[in-house]
C-alpha cells in the first residue's frame, strides 16, 4: 500500500485544520480528560504490573505496582506451556484474521464500487439487502452455521472459522462510500473510450484511488475476526485450532482447579493484547477516516 | 493488486448497450455468493430448525424430526429464565448505553474545544480499549474484580470495605463496566470524527452574540452530531441485544452468572445440549428484537433529528 497520501476527501481531517486561536487551557477540562485517561490506561497498566509477578506475589503484593521482577520467568512458562501450544493461538488468530481481512476487504471493495459506480436495476434492492446484513447479530448466524457445517461433516476446520470471517456486509458499506467519493465518475468515462476493460478499471485505477479506504476496511475486518468468540467457540472442538481469545477462555475455565495458571493467563493476555495496541497506534488515522465514513451518512 | 486477475472476462470483452450491468454483476457475485452462504441461508435454516422437533417413538426408538410449528417459541417465551435474561439484558441496556454514550460525547467535546492540550495522546489513550478483545478484556477484569488480587480491594480494605465485584449482587454493574471501557472511546472516536466534521465559521457567529463555550457545545454542536449519536446508540443497541462474550467469560469466575443470563447464552447452551429447536427459536427472537428496536430506533430520532 502506496498511495497512503490519498486520503478520500470525504472531510477534512483534524490535522487539515489548526485551531483558530489557542484559548486558554481550562483546567476543570483537563482533569477530566486526566481522570477518564486513569480510567482507561490504570487496567492495561496492572496487566503489564501484573506480567512481571510470580502467581504468588499476585495475590500478596499491590496490583498497580512492580514486585519482584518476573517478567522472563512467566514468558518462558507461556512459551512451554502444552509445548508452546500459545503461540500456535496466536498464529491462528493472525491466519483467520489476515484472511479474513484480505479476501473480505477484496470482496468488500468490489461489491462497493459495483455498488456506487454502476447503473443497473436491482441496486438499491441488493444494498439494502446486505446493509440489513449489519444488523443481524452475529450470534443468530454462528449458531445455524454450525448446525448446517455439522450436516456436512465441516465444522472444526480451519475453513469454518476462515471462510465466514470473510463476509463483512459493513465493509461493503463503507466500500460504496469510499468509492463514491474518491473514484472520479469521469475517469473511468476516459478509460473506457481508451478502450480499458471494466475489471483493468477497477483493478489499476479504482482499487488505487480507494487504497485509503481499503486500509480502513482490512482494520475493521482484522479486529473483528480478532476479537471473534462466539463463532470459534461454537465450530472449534480440537485446540491446535483454536485463536488466542479461545485459547485464553479455556484455560480460564480451569483456573479454579490450577490456580497456578494465574501468571500465565496474565501473560498470556498481555502478549495477546500487544500486537493489537501497537498496530492500532501506527494505523490510528486510517480509524479516524475509517469511523467518520460511518457516522456521515447514519 | 495489480491487473493479474479478471474475474469478469465477459462483461470485459463485451461492448455496447449495457456492458455495466454486467459488470456490476460480475463485481458484486463473489461477495453475494458468501453472503448468501454465510448469511442469508443460515438465517433460513434457522428458522426452518425453529420450526421443528425431536421425538422418540419409543424410549430407545429412533429420534424423528417433526414439525412442531410455533410450540419451539412458546416453550422459549414461557421459560422464566429466558425471559428473565431478556428482562436482564433490558435493564442492562437502559443503564449501560446511556452512561457510556455520555460519557463518550463528553469526552468528544472535551477533546474537540480549543481549551485543552494534548488531544493526540488522549484520544488514543481512550481508544486503546477497543484494541483488547472481548474475552481477553473479559479475563482481564475478572482478576481486577477478584477480591483475592483486585487493587480495588487492597485499596478499600485498610477503610473496612471489602465489596465481592463479582457477587450476584452487582456482577450485573461489573459486566456493564467492562463493556463500557471497551466501548466508549470507539464510541467517542465516531463523534469526534463528527465534531471535527463542522466548520468552525459556523461558531464564529454565536462566539460574537456572546455565547459560552458550554452553549456553543450543547446548542449547536451536538445537534448537528446527532446523527453520529443515533448511530453509535443503534450499534449500542445491536450489541447489548447479543451480549455473550464478557458474560461467557465472567462465567468462569462468578458463580452468579447461570447458563440462561442473557438470552444468547441462553440459546447457546439450548444449542450445546442439543436442544436444536428450542435454541433456533431463541435465536431467532433475539434477532426479530435486534432489527425491531435498531429499525424503531432509526425512525423515532430519524423524525427528531430531521425536524
Amino acid at each position: 500500500m502506496t498511495a497512503t497520501k490519498l486520503e478520500p476527501d470525504v472531510r477534512r481531517t483534524a490535522e487539515a485544520t489548526p485551531p483558530v486561536r489557542r484559548s486558554a487551557v481550562s483546567p476543570l477540562s483537563m482533569a477530566v480528560l486526566g481522570a477518564a485517561t486513569l480510567y482507561f490506561l490504570l487496567p492495561i497498566f496492572w496487566l503489564v504490573v501484573a506480567a512481571t509477578k510470580s502467581t504468588g506475589d499476585l495475590t500478596s503484593t499491590f496490583g498497580l505496582w512492580f514486585a519482584d521482577f518476573h517478567l522472563v520467568d512467566n514468558l518462558r512458562a507461556v512459551a512451554e506451556f502444552q509445548d508452546g501450544v500459545f503461540f500456535r493461538w496466536l498464529g491462528n488468530s493472525a491466519l483467520y484474521s489476515l484472511g479474513g481481512a484480505t479476501v473480505g476487504t477484496l470482496l468488500a471493495a468490489m461489491a462497493g464500487y459495483a455498488l456506487a459506480k454502476y447503473e443497473f436495476r436491482g441496486r438499491e434492492l441488493t444494498f439494502s439487502v446486505i446493509l440489513g446484513g449489519v444488523l443481524v447479530p452475529y450470534t443468530a448466524l454462528a449458531v445455524p452455521l454450525f448446525l448446517l457445517l455439522a450436516e456436512g461433516g465441516l465444522t472444526n476446520s480451519v475453513w469454518s472459522v476462515l471462510l465466514p470471517s470473510m463476509i463483512s456486509p459493513f465493509g461493503v458499506y463503507l466500500a460504496r462510500i469510499y468509492a463514491a467519493a474518491s473514484v472520479p465518475g469521469e475517469l473511468l468515462e476516459a478509460g473506457r473510450v481508451d478502450g480499458a476493460s471494466e475489471s483493468r478499471l477497477f483493478f489499476t485505477m479504482a482499487l488505487r484511488l480507494m487504497a485509503p479506504a481499503l486500509v480502513t476496511i482490512f482494520l475493521f475486518q482484522f479486529v473483528a475476526v480478532w476479537n471473534n468468540f462466539l463463532l470459534p467457540l461454537v465450530m472449534l472442538s480440537s485446540n491446535d485450532k483454536y485463536p488466542v481469545t479461545l485459547g485464553l477462555y479455556t484455560l480460564n475455565t480451569q483456573l479454579t482447579l490450577v490456580p497456578e495458571l494465574k501468571a500465565i493467563i496474565v501473560t498470556a493476555s498481555l502478549l495477546s493484547v500487544l500486537p493489537l495496541v501497537i498496530a492500532f497506534l501506527c494505523l490510528q488515522r486510517f480509524w479516524r477516516s475509517g469511523l467518520a465514513a460511518g457516522s456521515v451518512k447514519a | 493488486m495489480t491487473t493479474t486477475t479478471a474475474p469478469i472476462p465477459a462483461a470485459a470483452r463485451r461492448r455496447g448497450s449495457a456492458p455495466s450491468t454486467r459488470a456490476a454483476w460480475g463485481f458484486l457475485t463473489p461477495f453475494l455468493v458468501g453472503f448468501a452462504v454465510f448469511y442469508l441461508v443460515p438465517i433460513g435454516y434457522v428458522i426452518y430448525k425453529s420450526l421443528y422437533g425431536v421425538r422418540r417413538s419409543s424410549t430407545f426408538g429412533p429420534i424423528q424430526e417433526v414439525f412442531v410449528g410455533l410450540a419451539n417459541y412458546r416453550s422459549a417465551l414461557g421459560d422464566g429464565d429466558f425471559v428473565r435474561g431478556i428482562g436482564r439484558i433490558a435493564l442492562f441496556g437502559f443503564v449501560q448505553v446511556p452512561v457510556m454514550l455520555l460519557i463518550a460525547l463528553v469526552l468528544a467535546l472535551l477533546l474537540d474545544s480549543a481549551r485543552i492540550r494534548f488531544t493526540r495522546f488522549f484520544r488514543l489513550a481512550f481508544f486503546v480499549p477497543y484494541a483488547v478483545p472481548g474475552a481477553i478484556a473479559a479475563i482481564m477484569w475478572g482478576f481486577l474484580y477478584a477480591p483475592s488480587l483486585s487493587p480495588f480491594n487492597q485499596l478499600t480494605r485498610p477503610l473496612g470495605a471489602d465489596p465481592d465485584l463479582l457477587s450476584a449482587d452487582v456482577i450485573l454493574w461489573s459486566i456493564a463496566n467492562l463493556v463500557t471501557w471497551t466501548y466508549a472511546g470507539y464510541n467517542m472516536l465516531i463523534m469526534y470524527s463528527a465534531l471535527q466534521a463542522i466548520p468552525a465559521d459556523l461558531y464564529e457567529a454565536a462566539r460574537i452574540d456572546g455565547a459560552s463555550d458550554l452553549q456553543i457545545a450543547w446548542r449547536i454542536k451536538v445537534p448537528i452530531i446527532a446523527p453520529a449519536v443515533v448511530l453509535t446508540a443503534v450499534f449500542s443497541i445491536i450489541g447489548t441485544l447479543q451480549l455473550f462474550t464478557e458474560p461467557q467469560v465472567m462465567a468462569t469466575v462468578s458463580t452468579a452468572i447461570s447458563s440462561s443470563y442473557t438470552p444468547t447464552i441462553a440459546a447457546y447452551a439450548q444449542i450445546s445440549a442439543q436442544n436444536y429447536g428450542l435454541g433456533a427459536a431463541m435465536s431467532v427472537i433475539i434477532t426479530v428484537a435486534t432489527v425491531v428496536l435498531s429499525v424503531v430506533f432509526f425512525r423515532l430520532t430519524r423524525k427528531r433529528v430531521e425536524g
